[in-house]
């Protein structure tokens, strides 16, 4: 039983003429295999080492080093919120932004509520500083935020703006 | 739109920005077709006559670096974009590509007509969604505008574009370990030389050019080298080393200002300009305690250093990295420099790639140590323990083979030799400070 899809391998094939190398598409790879799965399943590294004739431990190289790929033991929740706690961001309050939405969503940097909904992580800095403190909502940054603009985002569920 | 005081910000907010139509009714692609019209050589001549230095943080000559690939070689030769930003404090890279997207593919492509590359790729922050998604859109009108592709326009020239998002590593931004990354391996810089011109990318001669840097090679070729010389500083001429500091540069101000961004201004402007004239002055009506001039790296200037020209040899005179990206990062006096220093700290802790055992050690006993004198258990020993530690770490003492262990040691020397008194005070007075993250995420 495959744990990548159809649809999965037809994506990361479509990386490989770009590169001279097959190595090259494991970031892209391993993107849209979280991207999808909302984690890396350890059966992943095998089948994706498979696709781009490498070492399942190659693989498993690149993707331990980030730190931002998950286990399938602590999958991502549905929607992703980074809070920056670098230089630009902490001067502005980005500290006490995260630890009081983490008490407010009940639980700390790195989980995920009970609901699944919203997986809650500290960021180094977003490159946003002009709008300190910001936070990363899925695949938007939003500048100038407080407790309770983060909290409409996350009840608008909808937060990510795709233009 | 080479009537506007501005360049690289020019079409900046203006409606319909990012489109490939509103950027060729503003003459876009108008440097790309004169250097399709020019040899390789030539090209990479005229960047060089123009003085322009990498605004990535190291400021070295680009053309100077372009003339560095071997000139025989049978190819192929590959363009890394260093859209990697991450250094705390910056954020110019974001906006140009978030809102002008063409201006820096006409860069990448004169850059690739000048290296003879044929491959672009455009490492990208994870973090940078919005960039992404405008960067792919631009390209995609460029391959189908007959912009991109083989032969271009029926030339010799054949480029291709791609986005290569990264996975939210600082380290990717040092350019060989951006390379690795690519490769798909993991970020740990290589010892050079050989150095990418010469062996790169897949083994291969390799440019690696920051944003800004691309964004200015477009306007050279747009404006001339005489323009671009009329902006900044010439050469110092009793050094001959001096390359000068010549063209427009974006600087980023952040921080506790009342009006936070991104300026264009020539190089050379002063911290007290940027802050006074351009961010609205320091808020809440405080004085500025110290500032950073160029990213996290550069470390700090006091406020007696504020009228130091932000050129690319200025910090470097108040001891300072350098100029870095131009990002200041402005503290006020109401806030603590041990935990400004430990915020620093523990950022170069985190994103230390671990390779080299002094940058792993040193970024993260610097931070342990900080903690301790946070938590009032620090003695008068452990500042000179930091400065020691500081001293020994990163390319120039010689025990690491990429500058992030330099740029980790910077603000930590400057910190201990600028604001000893107020360390010192602090840890007499065991005081401490409230650290909200504490209890969730440990130390650091």
């Amino acid at each position: 039983m495959s744990v990548l899809s159809d649809s999965m391998r037809e994506k990361i094939a479509a990386y490989l003429p770009r590169y001279p190398q097959k190595q090259a598409v494991t970031l892209p790879a391993l993107h849209v295999i979280q991207d999808e799965l909302r984690c890396v399943p350890q059966a992943a590294l095998a089948e994706v080492a498979e696709m781009l004739e490498l070492h399942p431990s190659q693989v498993h190289d690149t993707l331990s080093f980030y730190g931002f790929f998950r286990h399938e033991s602590t999958p991502l929740g549905t929607h992703r919120l980074w809070v920056c706690r670098s230089i630009s961001c902490m001067l502005r309050g980005g500290e006490e932004l995260l630890a009081e939405l983490s008490e407010k969503l009940g639980i700390k940097p790195g989980e995920t509520t009970a609901d699944g909904r919203v997986t809650l992580e500290f960021a180094e800095c977003l490159g946003k500083c002009e709008g300190a403190p910001c936070v990363l909502w899925d695949d938007e940054c939003h500048g100038n935020q407080s407790v309770e603009s983060v909290l409409q985002l996350i009840a608008a569920e909808n937060g990510a703006t795709h233009d | 739109m080479t009537d506007s005081p501005l360049a690289l910000l020019a079409r900046v907010n203006r409606p319909d920005s990012q489109s490939l139509a509103s950027y060729l009714a503003d003459g876009g692609y108008s440097g790309f077709q004169r250097a399709l019209g020019m040899s390789p050589g030539d090209v990479t001549d005229l960047v060089k006559r123009s003085g322009l230095r990498g605004r990535g943080g190291a400021g070295f000559p680009c053309g100077l670096k372009w003339s560095f690939l071997p000139k025989d070689h049978p190819g192929p030769v590959y363009m890394c974009v260093n859209a990697d930003e991450s250094e705390p404090g910056t954020f110019n890279n974001r906006i140009l590509m978030e809102h002008d997207p063409h201006q820096l593919l006409e860069g990448i492509m004169i850059g690739c007509r000048g290296t003879r590359a044929t491959t672009a790729y455009v490492y990208l922050r994870y973090e940078y969604g919005r960039s992404f998604r405008t960067l792919e859109r631009a390209i995609a009108e460029c391959y189908a505008q007959g912009l991109l592709g083989r032969n271009v326009q029926g030339s010799d020239f054949s480029l291709d574009i791609h986005v290569h998002r990264g996975a939210a590593a600082y380290i990717c931004g040092e350019e060989t370990g951006l390379i690795e990354s690519l490769e798909g391996k993991r970020a740990w810089p290589r010892i050079k030389p050989p150095f990418p011109a010469v062996e790169g990318a897949f083994r291969k001669p390799t440019v690696v050019n920051n944003v800004e840097t691309l964004c200015c090679v477009k306007h050279i070729f747009d404006r001339g080298v005489e323009w671009f010389q009329s902006i900044g500083v010439p050469p110092d001429p009793n050094n001959p080393r001096d390359a000068g500091s010549y063209g427009p540069k974006l600087y980023q101000v952040s921080g506790h200002v009342n009006n936070p961004g991104c300026w264009e201004l020539p190089l050379g402007v002063t911290a007290r300009q940027l802050i006074e004239d351009y961010a609205g002055g320091v808020w809440k009506g405080r004085q500025a305690k110290a500032v950073v001039p160029g990213g996290l790296s550069t470390g700090f200037m006091t406020r007696e250093e504020l009228d130091t020209p932000l050129d690319f040899n200025g910090p470097g005179r108040v001891g300072c990295l350098g100029l870095g990206t131009a990002a200041m990062v402005v503290i006020d006096d109401a806030t603590s420099m041990v935990d400004v220093l430990y915020n620093s700290c523990r950022f170069y802790a985190h994103e230390s790639c671990g390779q080299c055992t002094p940058c792993r050690e040193g970024t993260s006993w610097m931070t342990k140590i900080l903690h301790r004198i946070r938590t009032g258990q620090g003695t008068l020993r452990d500042l000179d323990l930091l400065a020691e530690v500081a001293g020994s770490i990163g390319i120039m003492p010689g025990t690491t083979i990429c500058g992030l262990a330099d740029g980790a040691a910077w603000p930590v020397k400057n910190a201990i030799q600028k604001f000893r008194h107020e360390f010192e005070e602090y840890v007499a007075q065991k005081r401490t400070s409230a650290d909200p993250l504490r209890e969730l995420v440990g130390a650091h």
